[in-house]
């Protein structure tokens, strides 16, 4: 941000910083308005609307430190809960380059920010990180894509089938969806559209739970693969579903010896599995000096019930928000089952469990 | 005087500290909104009174303009130290999860930088309260404030040194994170004081910058006057802090104790040596909130993550637990402990017991029993 900036004006900032020192000029300026901080990036919502009865779908306008997305990517988003901030991965639906981000979020059950979410009104503000993840079209574009989700697993899709839209794509795309029934169908009206518009893009409704008002009905198989994109063996595919859907999709590329031409973006993680009775060893955490027998349960959680309160996102190993410094023992991946003893390596503390005696540089 | 460990049977102070215990959950059970907005509206109000005193200083050439931007900005340095600073960095908000409200983040508006204060206060003094030679507070290394530190004729200057450093109290506090003292005593090396000292010397340079050069240089020929406002404001909240803080631990009746009688202490003991090394002040919310509600020292001691706004609403439970278990409980307005400080530190300056030792009410510990 300060890069692009003249230089006698980034002199100016950097006279400001000094004066409003210890506390810098986004604790004053965002008094006067939230959406003026300089170094963080925050969010207005300028519009929402509920597209089924669980879902919500919001735009909201970045702050001037917003960096713009690639389709496919996601945002850490912050939001405020009885005074506790808490913090969620969701992807900009909208096409790459555009102004505004666009989200939709379904309300889980248990999910507590998700069900927040769901009353968001104009006006609110939330906080952004900038847009990161791998989920992204590769550059040429592919000439034949299939873009494929379940439920509310659409938002990165959609961010790619509107980017290809734009881009006027000269290829073929298909956009295979699945949804419970045709009243779960996010964005339905939106993808006909873009289909009508764009001669290339064709979208195929799948419907779990009905057997009419879709294009596909029950789960996905090879055989909804092969009638929507018969040609799917030559194409890239995208995927961002539920894990049932995501599993069965692994499976079938594995079978046809595509897997490379697979790319999948997983939000609900599968639940990690913990042997806390097998724990042995003791838990160091170098620069507050707090030590604790490890429990067998995440770092992250370890480091909480013993008081700290390293930063984080999406617990479950996605966003990489509390990634720190292992500089002594091993780790065991609980997504990966994978053990690695690497001395001073980054770790994800969400997802690793301590293998014995472990040292955290937090 | 009767021990630490004589105080309750060991039974006693193991139901007094479960008691406490419950006390504290129930607080952090009903953390919330509210104490995310009072404590932003405080940091409002910090900031638009440092606003206003900035800004008042360039109109400094009209005396009333400078006194009341004198007031603001030792206003706004007061809050930003007591009932922010302290208290944030005390890790009051961490649940919040909020970075400008994390006690690792913050940063206040004194020489003194946080990093080097979160170790020599929450981690030394608030482990090891009023026992002598190991809680550098007592006497902050130059004072000497207990009749236990061995009498040495550099204490005749006691007076003096305290009044030096009620008025260089920043400095004071800056210093004191270097452990000169256990530097001389070889208890700790200059190799470790490194990183202390560049921290130091960064965060010095920045606050001298702007109240000494930046801000006067901006008001042109006004720079002398602006200058010696920011010098004030310095000076108000320096003997502000320096009061209050004094008043915490050091006026007659409040406690010290040795290594020996801390030795593997339960956390019920330790509860118990915090009610008798602290000391409360009496006063309105006003006088509370400038005070960084340290005028509950005793509730801030037992319970030093705690919001600060929540002591009020548990000290008169606190008060009646102690009373319940015959313990005092110290307080009194600030002219009373302030000049019970006073005496203290002449009394001390000459060698010898400071007067009668402070006894238990033996009624007190008969109910108790």
């Amino acid at each position: 941000m300060t890069a692009l900036l003249p230089r006698r004006v980034r002199g100016l900032v950097s006279l400001a910083e000094a004066l409003l020192t210890p506390h810098g000029a986004d604790r004053y300026l965002e008094l006067v308005d939230p959406m003026l901080v300089r170094r963080e990036i925050r969010g207005r919502v300028t519009a929402v609307r509920h597209q089924t009865p669980d879902t919500v779908t919001f735009t909201v306008r970045p702050s001037r430190a917003w960096q713009g997305f690639r389709a496919g990517q996601y945002v850490r988003m912050q939001v405020e809960i009885d005074g506790v901030r808490r913090t969620r991965c969701y992807s900009p639906c909208g096409a790459q380059g555009s102004d505004d981000l666009e989200f939709t979020v379904k309300a889980d059950p248990n999910g507590l920010v998700s069900r927040h979410l769901q009353d968001t009104a104009v006006g609110a503000v939330v906080g952004l990180s900038p847009a990161d993840g791998e989920f992204t079209l590769p550059s040429p574009r592919p000439d034949r894509i299939v873009l494929m989700s379940g439920g509310s697993g659409i938002t990165p899709v959609l961010a790619m089938a509107r980017t290809l839209v734009a881009e006027g794509h000269p290829g073929e795309i298909v956009f295979l969806h699945y949804s419970n029934t045709p009243a779960d169908a996010l964005y339905r009206a939106e993808l006909a559209e873009l289909a009508a518009r764009h001669p290339g893009f064709r979208v195929v409704n799948a419907h779990t739970h009905a057997r009419r008002g879709g294009d596909l009905h029950g789960l996905f198989s090879v055989a909804h693969l092969e009638k929507a994109a018969p040609w799917f063996r030559e194409a890239e595919t995208f995927l961002c579903g539920p894990a049932p859907l995501m599993a069965a999709a692994r499976e079938l590329f594995e079978n046809e010896g595509l897997s490379a031409q697979l790319h999948t973006e997983e939000f609900a993680a599968a639940p990690l599995a913990f042997d806390t009775a097998a724990a042995e060893g003791r838990v160091r955490f170098a620069r507050s000096g707090r030590e604790c027998d490890n429990s067998g349960k995440p770092l992250l959680e370890q480091a909480e019930d013993a008081g700290l309160t390293p930063e984080h996102g999406c617990r479950m190993g996605i966003c990489f928000s509390c990634t720190q410094l292992k500089t002594a023992g091993r780790v065991r991946n609980a997504r990966t089952g994978e053990v690695s003893g690497e001395e001073n390596e980054e770790i994800q503390l969400c997802v690793s469990v301590p293998v014995g005696d472990v040292e955290i540089d937090a | 005087m009767t021990g630490l460990q004589d105080r309750l049977t060991p039974a006693q102070v193991e139901e007094f500290g479960r008691e406490l215990d419950a006390l504290r959950q129930r607080i952090v059970d009903d953390l919330g909104e509210e104490d995310v907005e009072y404590i932003r509206k405080i940091i409002k109000t910090q900031r638009a009174l440092e606003v206003t005193g900035r800004g008042l200083l360039f109109a400094g050439f009209l005396p009333p303009a400078w006194l009341a931007g004198v007031a603001a900005l030792s206003a706004a340095k007061i809050l930003d130290n007591m009932e922010i600073g302290h208290n944030v960095m005390h890790g009051q908000y961490d649940w919040t999860r909020i970075p400008e409200l994390s006690s690792q983040r913050f940063e206040w508006d004194t020489v003194a930088p946080a990093e080097n204060w979160r170790h020599s206060h929450n981690y030394i003094h608030h482990t090891y309260t009023n026992i002598v030679d190991k809680d550098r507070d007592v006497g902050y290394g130059i004072l000497r404030m207990d009749p236990a530190q061995k009498w040495h004729p550099y204490y005749l200057g006691n007076p003096v040194y305290a009044t030096l450093l009620a008025l260089l109290f920043q400095w004071g506090v800056m210093l004191h994170d270097l452990e000169v003292e256990r530097v001389v005593k070889g208890e700790r090396t200059w190799a470790e004081n490194v990183p202390v000292l560049r921290r130091i010397v960064r965060k010095a340079s920045r606050q001298i910058g702007k109240d000494y050069v930046l801000f006067p240089l901006l008001t042109g020929p006004l720079a002398p006057l602006t200058l010696l406002g920011n010098a004030s404001a310095n000076l108000v909240r320096n003997l502000w802090a320096f009061s209050i803080i004094f008043c915490g631990h050091f006026p007659a009746d409040v406690e010290s104790f040795t290594e020996e009688e801390t030795e593997n202490e339960t956390r019920g003991q330790w509860y118990l040596r915090q009610i008798l090394g602290s000391a409360n002040i009496t006063g309105g919310p006003l006088f509370h909130i400038l005070s960084g509600n340290l005028s509950h020292q005793i509730e801030h001691h037992l319970f030093p993550d705690l919001p600060a706004r929540r002591y009020p609403q548990i000290a008169g439970e606190v008060r009646e637990i102690c009373e319940r278990y015959g313990l005092p409980y110290n307080t009194g307005p600030l002219y009373k402990q302030l000049w019970s400080v006073a005496k203290k530190i002449a009394r001390l300056a000459l060698p010898g017991k400071p007067g009668p030792a402070a006894t238990v009410d033996p009624e007190r510990q008969l109910r108790a029993a």
